[in-house]
Order: structure tokens, then sequence, then C-alpha cells
């Protein structure tokens, strides 16, 4: 039981936690901006290796660094529009599509350009787990990357719910025409909602590498888990993307417990199959999502 | 002389990878130039086609499943097969979807293609690969074997042309166009959009198996990077976008091209030293990137695009 908690459960939460980041942002643009952003994998490790550099440079801890982090990311991330979306905003659907796929490669290149492909660790050392109740593990790392990404949720919600620009990102993403006809600037919305989302992929991002290492192909790997729980909590809602993070974090690092007997119940080396295999049945069955997003 | 020689080789192989990529663009063009169906897993039905060659065809040997001994003709046509097989499975589940959540449902059915062949060892070798595939005509002398093997990926381009030029100027073919181009209206028409969908995917797929098959036997190994995003799928997308999608025509101009690209470029930067010769790697993926979002931006058609009497959907979200 305890091995459960320890290796399943726990690991678990702060995988769905790192997946339910960089899922908001896939919602966000996939509500407002209406595509699927193939490139917000490529974002993610890019903001991984940013929050590496500046650790490097100044000698700080990740989560001291991860505002500046976030901020430069968002910067990239409008740029990206401005140079590859912007001009494709009144093509079809498909177009973006397929210029984000583009962008996908040219961020993953441009990062082994700059950084070379080697794996780098983001926090260096050995840390030892915090034995509570003697049987209780608790990993420190785990520990903070969850309650950092608990209060970035709380920040979202903030956004969202109170302030002018979030309200306007929620009507857009609940009706767009709509949301143009009461005079909402939605070139701004837009540019709100690259910025939130690519800040949120970098601080996913820098969870990912605080938990594991930085390496080029980081958020290629964890693009489809990414999707996956965004479209399992409902396209274009911010709240059942964090919800879809989760419930595909645990599920991963559950399907390899020895539900049965003492072999894991998955091969670990499947593990990724999850993701998808959750989104597949989504797609067939409810593909609006468990919080009645939008489906196409 | 030997100079002449070298660049008479040179053009022969590149001819030759050309062909392959094709074959591969000349299947995308039937599921998403004829049909719009966004197939980001073309890198998946690739590597079935490639490995299913593979096992069929090599020696038997202790690290992977083989020893069929069975003819390369024979095994290509059941690398086809089989990738037709996937192909309708892949559809069965996904054709509904909307074109975005077809890109990622796919993509993530050639990670998943993927990850098999990594994992099931016994079969596969995993990340080593499987070595000593048998290449067509090597017991032929000098260069007459690459001549030979030229020969038969052109004639095969060439076939494939043909037949997909009369199916896409069939009545079948002006369906999958009416599909494409207005699926409201076609479905009021009285067309089973689902069954033409899954038709242009089998078929599709089945050609990407055949260039599976024929990159195996060309190459003389696979290995699980065949199915890599990177060099697969996206380059035959960029090969398709660049050429023109929905012309065969500009599939297969579209692929010459951009492997003369791909290939040229590599050789100068080999050239460079070693540091920036392993860099030049990533230099090279992100020109074709960028040549892909300049073609995006300015010329939508690609180098050939579609003839027919249809106009294309006007632009605007759908």
């Amino acid at each position: 039981m305890m091995d459960f908690i320890n290796f399943h459960l726990l690991p678990g939460i702060t995988l769905g936690a790192i997946y339910a980041l960089g899922a908001i942002g896939v919602s966000l643009t996939f509500g407002i901006l209406r595509f699927a952003n193939f490139a917000h994998g490529a974002t993610m490790t890019l903001g991984a290796y940013i929050s590496l550099t500046l650790v490097q440079a100044t000698g700080w801890h990740p989560i001291a660094v991860l505002p500046l982090a976030m901020a430069l990311t968002g910067a990239v991330a409008l740029a990206m529009d401005r140079a590859f979306f912007r001009p494709l905003r009144a093509s079809q659907t498909i177009v973006l599509v397929m210029a984000s796929f583009g962008l996908m490669l040219m961020l993953r290149s441009a990062i082994q350009l700059v950084w070379g492909v080697q794996l780098q660790a983001m926090v260096t050392g050995i840390q030892r787990p915090w034995i509570v109740f003697d049987a209780l593990r608790i990993s420190p790392r785990h520990l903070m990357i969850v309650a950092a990404a608990a209060g970035l949720m709380l920040a979202v919600h903030w956004l969202l719910s109170r302030t002018r620009t979030g309200k306007a990102m929620r009507a857009m993403s609940d009706s767009p025409e709509l949301a143009q006809v009461t005079g909402i600037d939605t070139e701004k919305v837009i540019r709100a909602t690259w910025l939130v989302g690519a800040a949120l992929a970098a601080a996913a991002g820098t969870f990912l590498a605080i938990d594991t290492h930085v390496e080029t192909q980081m958020g290629f790997k964890i693009l489809l888990p990414v999707f996956a729980a965004a479209i399992l909590g409902g396209i274009g809602r911010p709240y059942g993307a964090m919800a879809g993070g989760l419930v595909i974090g645990i599920a991963e690092e559950l399907s390899s417990y020895a539900w049965i007997g003492t072999t894991p119940l998955l091969e670990p080396g499947y593990k990724a199959g999850v993701a998808f295999a959750i989104m597949v049945a989504m797609l067939i069955w409810r593909p609006s999502g468990l919080f009645r997003g939008r489906s196409f | 002389m030997e100079q002449a020689t070298g660049i008479f080789l040179y053009g022969l192989s590149l001819l030759t990878m050309g062909g392959i990529y094709a074959v591969l663009t000349l299947g995308l063009n039937l599921q998403w130039g004829f049909t719009g169906l966004f197939n980001a897993g073309v890198g998946g039905f690739f590597a079935v086609g490639a490995y299913t060659a593979a096992i069929l065809t090599t020696p038997a040997a202790a690290s992977h499943l083989g020893g069929f001994g069975l003819p390369i003709a024979v095994a290509a046509m059941a690398a086809m097969a089989l990738s037709g097989v996937m192909g309708w499975g892949v559809a069965r589940i996904c054709v509904r979807l909307r074109a975005d959540y077809l890109a990622i449902a796919t993509l993530g059915i050639a990670e998943i293609f993927r990850l098999i062949l990594k994992n099931e060892t016994w079969a596969t070798n995993g990340a080593r690969g499987i070595a000593q595939v048998p290449k067509p005509f090597e017991s032929l002398a000098g260069p007459w074997n690459m001549v030979a093997m030229t020969l038969v990926v052109l004639a095969i381009v060439g076939v494939l042309y043909v037949l997909l030029e009369r199916a896409r100027l069939s009545p079948w073919g002006r369906v999958m166009a009416a599909i494409r181009d207005n699926e409201p209206a076609a479905r009021a028409a009285g067309k089973d959009v689902e069954r033409f969908r899954v038709q242009a995917f089998i078929f599709g797929s089945a050609i990407m198996g055949l260039g599976g098959a024929l990159m195996a036997h060309n190459l003389k190994f696979v290995d699980p990077n065949l199915s890599e995003p990177i060099t697969a799928t996206f380059l035959v997308w960029v090969m398709l976008i660049v050429g023109g999608s929905a012309s065969n025509r500009g599939a297969i101009v579209g692929a010459m091209l951009l492997w003369t690209i791909w290939s040229a470029t590599e050789i100068l930067t080999s050239r460079l030293p070693p540091d920036w010769a392993i860099r030049s790697a990533y230099i090279r993926i992100f020109l074709i990137g960028l040549l892909l979002q300049v073609v995006l931006q300015r010329f939508s058609g690609g180098i050939l695009p579609e003839r027919r009497g249809l106009a294309r959907r006007p632009s605007g979200g759908d």
C-alpha cells in the first residue's frame, strides 16, 4: 500500500500538475485561436532551457528564476505569433496547425543549435525524501513542484475570474463572434492568450526539468499527454485542463503499478501510451470532454 | 572521369531516395490533397511497411523475428497490405474527427507504433534495429545494381502517378474533392462521407507502407528512428505543401526538390569544421521549417497547384 502511494500516486500527482500547467495553454489557444498548437511542447522545452540558463548565470534556485523565465518565454511566444500565426489569422484552421507543426521543429532545432543536445540537470545533487510516519516518503522536489503549480493555477483562476483580460479571454473562448460584437479587442486577447499559455508552458517545462532533467525532446515527449489533458478537460475550459492534467498524470503512473500479482500492469515503456488511449476514448465517446468544452 | 562517375552515382542515389519520398508524398496526397485528411502519423505507416519488409526478407537471426526468406516483391506487397490494414483500423477510429483532432490522434498512433518497435525487442531488436535487409540487384556488377534500383523506384513512382491521376479524375476522385471542399454538400448529395474517407486512408497508408518497404531495402537497415516525426512525417508534409497539395505532379516535384535540397545541404555542411557539422543538422531542419512557413504565407498553392475546374475552399475559418 505504501509503495502504491510513494512510488505511484505521489509521482502521478506531480506529473499531473505539470501536465495541467501545459494543458491550460493548449486549451486556451484551442479555445481562442481555434487550432491545435503543436509548437506548445517546444515552448515548454524552451522555458526549461531559459530557466536552466538563468540558474547557471545567477546560481539561484529554479523557482526563484521562474518568473523571469516565464516572462521571457512569453515574449518569445508573442514574437512567434507576430511572425508565423498572425499572417495566417484569416486562413483555415488546418493551415495554422501546419504552421505550428513547422514551428515545433524550428523551435526544437533552434534550441538544439543554441544549447546542444546533451542531457543537463537543473538541480544537482541527490535529495533524500522526507520520511513521514516511518512509511510515507515525500520527495521535497515533488512537494515544491505541486505547491508552485497550485500557486500558478490559483493565479490563473484569479486572472480568469477577476481581471478584464481574463473575462475577455473566457468570453472569446465561449463564443468569438459574440465577443467581437461586444467590442472586445480580439488581437489584445490573442496576445494575452499567448503570453499566459507560454508562461505556464515555461513553468511546466521548468518543473519537468526539476523532476527529471533538461533535454531537447522533453516537450515533445509530454505534448501528447498535454493534448490528452486538454481534450479530457474539454477544449476551451482552463479548469477542465487542470483536472484533465491530474487525471492523465495519475493514470500514467498508476498504469505501471502491480494491480494484479507482482508484475507491473503495463510495462513502463508503454506509459506514454496511456494518455493516448484515454484521449482516443474521449474523442470517440465524449468529444466535448468531461467539462463540456467545445467539440468539433 | 572519376569525378563524373561520382556525380553520376550521386545523381542515382538522389533519384532513388527522391523517388522513395515521392511514393510517400503521393500516399499523403491521396489522404490530404484529395480528401483533406490530416495524417500527422506518416512516419508510423512508413515504419510498419519498412519493418514488415525487413522481417519478411532478412535471414534468421537470434536478435529479432525473421528467417522467412520471402522474395522482396512479395514482402513489399505484404508491407502494403499490413500498412493498409493498420490504416483501416486507424481510420475506423479517427476518421470522423475534425482535422486538428485527427492530426493529434495520428501523431499519437505513430508514437505508439514507435513505442512498440522500441519495446518489443524479440521481434524488432529494439533500438538497435534490423540489419542485413537485402537490397535488390545486389548480385549485379558495378553501377548497374544502382541503375537497376533507381529504375525500379522510378517505375513504381510512374505507375503510382498514372493510377492516382486516373483515380483523381475518376468519379471516385471527384467525390473525394467534393468531400474535401464542401462536406455538407457531399453529404446532402447522398455520399457516404465516412466510407470514402476510410478508403482514402487505407489506400494512402498502403502506399506509405510501400515507401517504407522501398526505404528498408534501399538503406539495407531499419530502426525505430525511421518513424522519427521530423524526418519521416515532417519532411513528407513539407514536400507535399511545397510541391502543391492535391496535385500528383506537385507531390512528385516537391519530393524530388526537397530531397535534393536536403541532401545537397548535407554535402555542403559536411565540409564545415566538425563542431559546426554536427550543428548543421539543426540548421537544415530549421531552414526546412522556415521554407514551410514561407510557402504557407506566400504561395499557399505550392509550385504546381491543383488544376481542376473547381475552386478550392475559400479561405476563412471552417
